[in-house]
């Protein structure tokens, strides 16, 4: 049998490993949201490839036609899309995990388990959207005959770092949402504008080529560019996408601090959700 | 005997802000920007309303032994949701410490989690996680638990379509077949047929008499007679007494009769929260004569109360109301301003509203009081237990022979006789 203490002040111990008890709930929850999201639209897993096509065609159209950017070596339209796809994953995670604790405000205050699971699984909603939609994508190189070379493989890597991006500033949303409630008519301006800040419809090339370096450094603070500049590369690397480390790094750092002080932030405030909600 | 909860000197506090208008307990980040930016510009300390503490719970320590069924009794705001919240870890205390040996099981509310969209199977499994079961185990106790809830034809709809009595029982059952040695219950009796609460009371009697142990808060005093054979008294956040059953009704009975009349609203929790623009302050007993002020009313005496509230922003067309509701979550009268004496628009402002009942035809027993303001088909404020109150038996129900009704209402009736 397990003996439980709970101390005013001390609750630290144990977190984790009741992180890991609680996996099942994980599973469940994620596995809920996914049922009902397809459950209830009614074209279901449709939607998760229709956005993104729209989308890219959209860009395609204003940037690669009407604005004449180039597109550094690949098909317009596949670069497009490299990059649309791991931003609305970024983006829905964001909106969707910032409403999270809200949302199931209910268990919060009626059943205790670690709060964490919730905007993580409303993050695997979003990727599992994220993982359907890459179909579209092997599509669409078909079609262009794009062939990838080895950098295929790093593609896993740079999918983990735009999972650990979502996760992190959801951690973070998700948090403050629930204690400054007005936020969330903050955050689809933010989301909106986010998309003129992060390599959708562009090369991050275009950046330095304008603003010189110190400029595309702080373009890449944002940690989709690194994420974005590593899908691209990863598919057209070998029909000869320029590939810039910095910028991953750069990334890799910001996403750093962004999870370890969101799941900080959590942590600190988790206790008085259940109070405040 | 093991000790299965240990709890020493326990307290949790919570502080309320009384604001403007419309309160509610989170902050608009609006606000803290404003005040942030105010406050750069005058010495004034920061001033965002009232601040208050206030002890839901103060100092409660006791012991339950491993295998013991413990009731947990007091008024509204006593502190008994609180405790359980406590002890099923969902929130934090203040001061104090609490130790618990073995897996708890809390059911706070029957169906959190439940989906509309999903079927009664996955809604099963999903409100099984919930409450802490692993995959396997549900597995195990899937069959008993659609036994037991009497749902085997429509597990693959959608509980959207289910009927309540059956969204319940279904809750329930989940919850009931947990394999917990610590099972916490809070008052999710209050729900269902009559059929279905004896079932569920059934159930609770045979996991207490089964060596687990049990925490059950109830305003149901036979319930709590027949479960638990120890009860805790919990009076405004303190801890009265741990004693057999029946003292303990015996003491919160006699302690009744003589609560003093008015009650704080503005602490008690809200059923839904409504829009804002009014909120109900304090509720005041209008009882005379011996039993003055309480809320312990003779039968067939008239029954009156009055309600305090403040209006914040100008309400149309206002809806005031009460209804009775059994211990057992049934509402068994209501009525409101628009059936008697329709309200005309109120402006911002502290209002008292008046209710008298010359004749509630309601029989002894037990009843919870519920208050709500609403303007048109809004909610405005809602409390669903102001306060419990008792009608006691007297000369004019014993000559009627009330004792021999079961109903909880005997209406007054004029019978005519014709023929034969």
């Amino acid at each position: 049998m397990s003996l439980i203490v709970i101390e005013a002040g001390k609750t630290e111990r144990g977190y984790w490993t009741d992180l890991w008890r609680y996996r099942e709930l994980f599973f469940f929850l994620s596995w809920r949201d996914i049922l009902v999201r397809y459950k209830q639209t009614v074209i279901g897993v449709l939607w998760a490839v229709i956005r993104p096509i729209l989308t890219m065609i959209a860009l395609t159209f204003v940037f690669g036609k009407l604005a004449g950017v180039h597109s550094d070596g690949l098909p317009f339209a596949v670069m497009v899309l490299a990059g649309t796809l791991p931003w609305q994953f970024f983006a829905s995670s964001m909106t969707e995990a910032s409403n999270s604790l809200i949302t199931n405000a209910n268990m919060l205050s009626k059943i205790y388990f670690p709060r964490l699971i919730i905007p993580a699984s409303s993050v695997i909603v979003s990727f599992m959207d994220f993982l359907v939609s890459l179909a579209i994508m092997a599509v669409l190189m078909a079609w262009y005959r794009v062939l990838p070379g080895w950098q295929l493989l790093t593609l896993p890597l740079f999918t983990l770092l735009g999972l650990f991006a979502s996760v992190g500033i959801s951690l973070w949303l998700a948090a403050l949402n629930v204690k400054y409630r007005d936020f969330r008519y903050v955050l689809p301006f933010v989301v909106q504008f986010g998309v003129f800040f992060t390599p959708v419809g562009f090369p991050s090339e275009v950046v330095r080529q304008k603003y010189g370096e110190t400029a595309s450094h702080l373009f890449s603070l944002n940690p989709m560019v690194g994420v974005i500049n590593g899908f691209r590369w990863a598919i057209g690397g070998r029909v000869g996408v320029p590939m810039d480390w910095s910028s991953v790094l750069i990334s890799v750092l910001v996403v750093a601090v962004i999870t370890v002080s969101g799941l900080r932030y959590f942590r600190a405030t988790e206790e008085t959700f259940a109070d405040i909600i | 005997m093991n000790v299965a909860i240990r709890v020493e000197n326990l307290s949790k506090k919570y502080v309320l802000r009384h604001q403007l208008a419309g309160r509610s307990r989170y902050v608009a980040l609006r606000d803290v920007l404003t005040h942030k930016a105010a406050s750069l510009f005058s010495r004034k300390p920061e001033s965002s309303g009232k601040r208050e503490d206030f002890w839901a719970l103060k100092d409660v320590s006791f012991e339950i032994k491993e295998g013991d069924a413990i009731g947990i009794i007091g008024r509204n705001g006593a502190g008994k949701s609180t405790l359980l919240k406590l002890l099923s870890r969902i929130t934090v205390p203040t001061t104090g410490r609490i130790e618990i040996e073995g897996r708890i099981a809390s059911l706070l509310e029957v169906g959190t989690g439940f989906h509309p969209e999903l079927t009664g199977r996955e809604n099963i499994y999903l409100n099984g996680a919930i409450l802490g079961m692993q995959r396997a185990e549900i597995k195990k106790r899937f069959d008993e638990i659609v036994a037991f809830a009497e749902v085997e034809k429509f597990l693959d709809t959608p509980v959207k379509h289910f009927s309540s009595g059956m969204y319940m029982r279904l809750a329930f059952a989940v919850a009931a077949h947990l394999e917990s040695e610590i099972l916490i219950v809070d008052e999710v009796l209050a729900v269902g047929d009559a059929a279905f609460q004896k079932k569920c009371l059934g159930k609770m009697r045979d996991v207490g008499q089964s060596g687990r142990t049990v925490l059950f808060v109830s305003h149901n005093m036979e319930a709590l007679v027949r479960i638990c054979p120890r009860c805790i008294y919990l009076v405004k956040g303190r801890m009265e007494m741990m004693d057999e059953t029946r003292h303990v009704i015996a003491e919160y009975s006699a302690n009744f009769k003589h609560a003093a009349g008015e009650i704080d609203l503005s602490t008690l929790p809200r059923r839904f929260e409504g829009n804002g623009n009014a909120r109900m302050l304090r509720l005041r007993s209008l009882q005379e004569g011996e039993n003055a002020g309480s809320w312990c009313y003779e039968y067939g005496a008239p029954l009156g109360f009055a309600v305090e509230f403040e209006v914040h922003r100008p309400i149309e067309e206002p809806i005031i109301g009460y209804s009775f509701f059994s211990t057992t979550g049934m509402e068994l009268v209501s009525t409101t301003t628009l059936q008697e004496r329709p309200l005309d628009r109120l402006a911002p402002g502290r209002y008292q509203l008046r209710m008298i009942i010359p004749d509630s035809s309601l029989n002894p027993g037990t009843y919870m009081l519920a208050l709500g303001i609403a303007t048109l088909g809004r909610s405005v404020d809602h409390i669903l237990d102001a306060t419990q109150i008792e009608i006691v038996p007297n000369k004019l129900s014993v000559q009627k022979g009330i004792d021999k009704i079961w109903a909880p209402v005997t209406p007054h009736t004029v019978f005519e006789l014709i023929g034969p």
